[in-house]
């Protein structure tokens, strides 16, 4: 047992996921005593997450890994969707479509980086204690409290915390602990990952085929990863012998479909898998809160699984910071509730939607689902209908009780409830500028509140792009949250509009806890 | 400020002036072609016209109404009049 004050830890996350790590190490940054019980003792070394969102990269910028990631990472803003056996793409879409930002539209990276750059860092904060070969098999609850009872190699102890968070990946044993379920629905379908490395001059692009000749089961998809390993996926249908599959000698043939027969591969990770687009009712139970995969799941194509739950640990972390320092009041956590649903809410419909387009259910939808990409090959109007996977961008909350709506006519900028749009600012970037604490975004006009920093452009080099941006006018404001959310904004504020703006931010207006 | 738009309605008026002609049109597109390619055929229709149309609120009542003006479950009673 370690000494001190981590034996009565403020916040204790229970699994060491990129979900659960993420949260570590926001709020070990904050300085919060934090215990993460992680059932093993090393990380998982075949990547599921390969694609990493911008939103995702600006949330680790700000937690110091964002840049050692991209400078693993392989970039790529572009993707090509394919049909049958037509050499030229249906058509491509950008990742990036606003330019000019910090960050690049999506980067690859194996998940494993990422897990391994999250325990780097957070070996600099001495108020967060990793355990890793430490098993959660018990959960008490109380009214201010939680604790979990952990098995580990020396023995069975049990471990207390006003705040319990469970980030135990899909199989959640806290959600069963708590006797709650999942709801939504299964895809009975199989998909084949083959990873594998061979050095090839490709682009880095995304490449998603319809219906190739190289696989008459259905779609495939071709993505590069760091050391020239790539993944390769393959729809398999549902009635297949699963343990066959991955045999080395059956993966090669789709291998050799795809890229050819000349090529040299060797086999990083071979891996069958399916999916489920579903989640738990609600994310907070009294003092324990789930995050990721416990409390939500996707089908892959969109990555939205990983992305999404950094969502969660980023949206969660400001406002554990904010009640336990006694800033907020424990209900501003409904909030988190609410939010998490939503940004979960529009992966599940996402994914969803992108399953069914890729893999129709019924005769009528295959027939309109080719309908459109016979059409898309000479008619740019049907382009937007094909669905290779909505791939995954920020979820916003206009209706959130954190945000406060435009009382004033605006006719752009960033609406309240959506996030930070990055521009130059300075010599550097606006969202380095807004960090993880409250910020008042002005144009001129000298307003100042108590615990809300002022970053005022017009003391700026370099602001045109974040005015333009932002449609601001001289005097106007933006309300920035810690999470770089946009909670409000006026033309000409008064203080007290800007007050009431931070108290509703700060779960004012928010719900009680279930 | 905020100004409240009525919906448009669809028009169900007869608008089509050659009728026979119109109906005709639509036959003679399906010549030669199997069940599944008639399907996709009006679906290519169905996406073209309504991409044409380009209104989801006169979409969704087009859909409502073709899904309600004809009987298409079997527990509906048949109108035979
Ligand atoms: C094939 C595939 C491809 C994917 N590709 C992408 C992608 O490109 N982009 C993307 O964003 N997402 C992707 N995902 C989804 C992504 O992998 C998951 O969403 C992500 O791993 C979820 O992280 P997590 O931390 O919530 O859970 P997990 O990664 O599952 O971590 C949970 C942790 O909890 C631990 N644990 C479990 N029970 C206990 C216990 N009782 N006590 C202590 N610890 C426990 C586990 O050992 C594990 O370490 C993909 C998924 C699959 C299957």
């Amino acid at each position: 047992m370690p000494p001190g004050d981590l034996a009565a830890p403020e916040v204790i996350i229970v699994g060491g996921g990129p979900v659960g790590l993420t949260l570590a190490l926001d709020l070990g940054r904050k300085g919060h005593r934090v215990v993460v019980l992680n059932r093993f003792d090393f990380i998982a070394a075949g990547s599921k997450a390969i694609c990493f969102a911008k939103r995702s990269l600006d949330i680790m910028d700000r937690l110091g890994i964002g840049q050692r990631m991209i400078e693993k990472g392989v970039i790529w803003n572009l993707g090509k969707v394919f049909h049958s056996d037509a050499e030229d793409p249906l058509f491509q879409f950008d990742m990036l479509p606003v330019k000019d930002q910090k960050n690049p539209g999506f980067i690859n990276i194996q998940q494993y980086y990422v897990e391994e750059y999250l325990v780097d860092a957070l070996a600099d904060y001495s108020n967060v204690d990793l355990r890793w070969g430490h098993e959660v098999v018990g959960l008490q609850h109380h009214d201010d409290s939680a604790a979990v009872t952990v098995r580990c190699a020396q023995g069975e102890y049990s471990i207390t915390a006003p705040w319990v968070i469970a980030g135990d990946g899909s199989k959640s044993p806290m959600r069963q602990m708590l006797g709650l379920d999942f709801e939504g629905r299964v895809f009975e379908d199989n998909f084949l990952i083959a990873d594998v490395k061979f050095t090839e001059d490709r682009p880095s692009e995304r490449w998603f085929w319809f219906d190739p000749p190289f696989n008459g089961a259905g779609s495939a998809l071709l993505h590069k990863q760091p050391d020239d390993v790539w993944r390769l996926d393959f729809q398999l249908g549902w009635d297949i012998d699963r343990d066959a599959a991955i045999l080395p000698e059956n993966v090669e043939p789709y291998v050799r479909g795809m890229i050819g027969d000349d090529v040299e591969f060797e086999e990083e990770w071979y891996s069958v898998y399916t999916f489920q687009c579903r989640r738990m009712r609600n994310f907070v139970h009294g003092r324990v809160i789930f995050i990721g995969d416990a409390a939500h799941l996707v089908s892959p194509f969109g990555a939205r699984g990983c992305n999404g739950g950094i969502a969660d640990a980023d949206n969660l972390a400001w406002k554990l910071d904010l009640i336990l320092n006694g800033d907020a009041a424990p209900n501003l956590i409904a909030s988190y509730d609410y939010e998490a649903i939503v940004t979960a809410d529009e992966n599940i419909l996402n994914s969803t939607r992108s399953t069914d387009f890729m893999t129709p259910k019924s005769t009528m939808s295959h027939v309109f689902r080719d309908a459109v990409l016979e059409l898309a090959k000479d008619h740019q109007f049907a382009r937007p209908f094909v669905n290779s996977g909505r791939l995954s961008t920020p979820v916003s909350y206009p209706q959130s009780p954190l945000t406060t709506p435009d009382a004033d006519p605006w006719g752009g900028g960033v609406m309240p409830g959506s996030p930070a749009l990055d521009a130059a600012l300075g010599d550097g970037w606006l969202i380095d500028q807004l960090g993880d604490e409250f910020v008042l975004m002005t144009n001129g006009g000298g307003i100042t509140c108590e615990g809300v920093r002022v970053l005022d452009l017009a003391e700026h080099e370099n602001a045109a792009a974040v005015i333009e941006r932002y449609g601001l006018t001289d005097g106007g404001a933006y309300l920035f949250r810690p999470d770089q959310y946009v909670a409000a904004r006026w033309h000409s504020p008064s203080l007290d509009e800007v007050q009431r703006a931070f108290q509703t931010a700060k779960g004012a207006r928010s719900g009680s806890i279930n | 400020m905020a100004q409240s738009i009525e919906p448009q309605a669809i028009d169900t008026s007869a608008r089509i002036n050659r009728p026979d002609d119109m109906y005709q049109m639509l036959i003679d597109a399906h010549a030669g072609l199997d069940d599944h390619g008639s399907m996709k055929l009006n679906a290519k229709l169905v996406l073209i016209l309504a991409n044409h149309i380009g209104d989801m609120d006169i979409l969704a009542q087009a859909i409502d109404l073709a899904r309600t003006s004809a009987p298409y479950s079997s527990n509906r009673q048949q109108d035979v009049s």
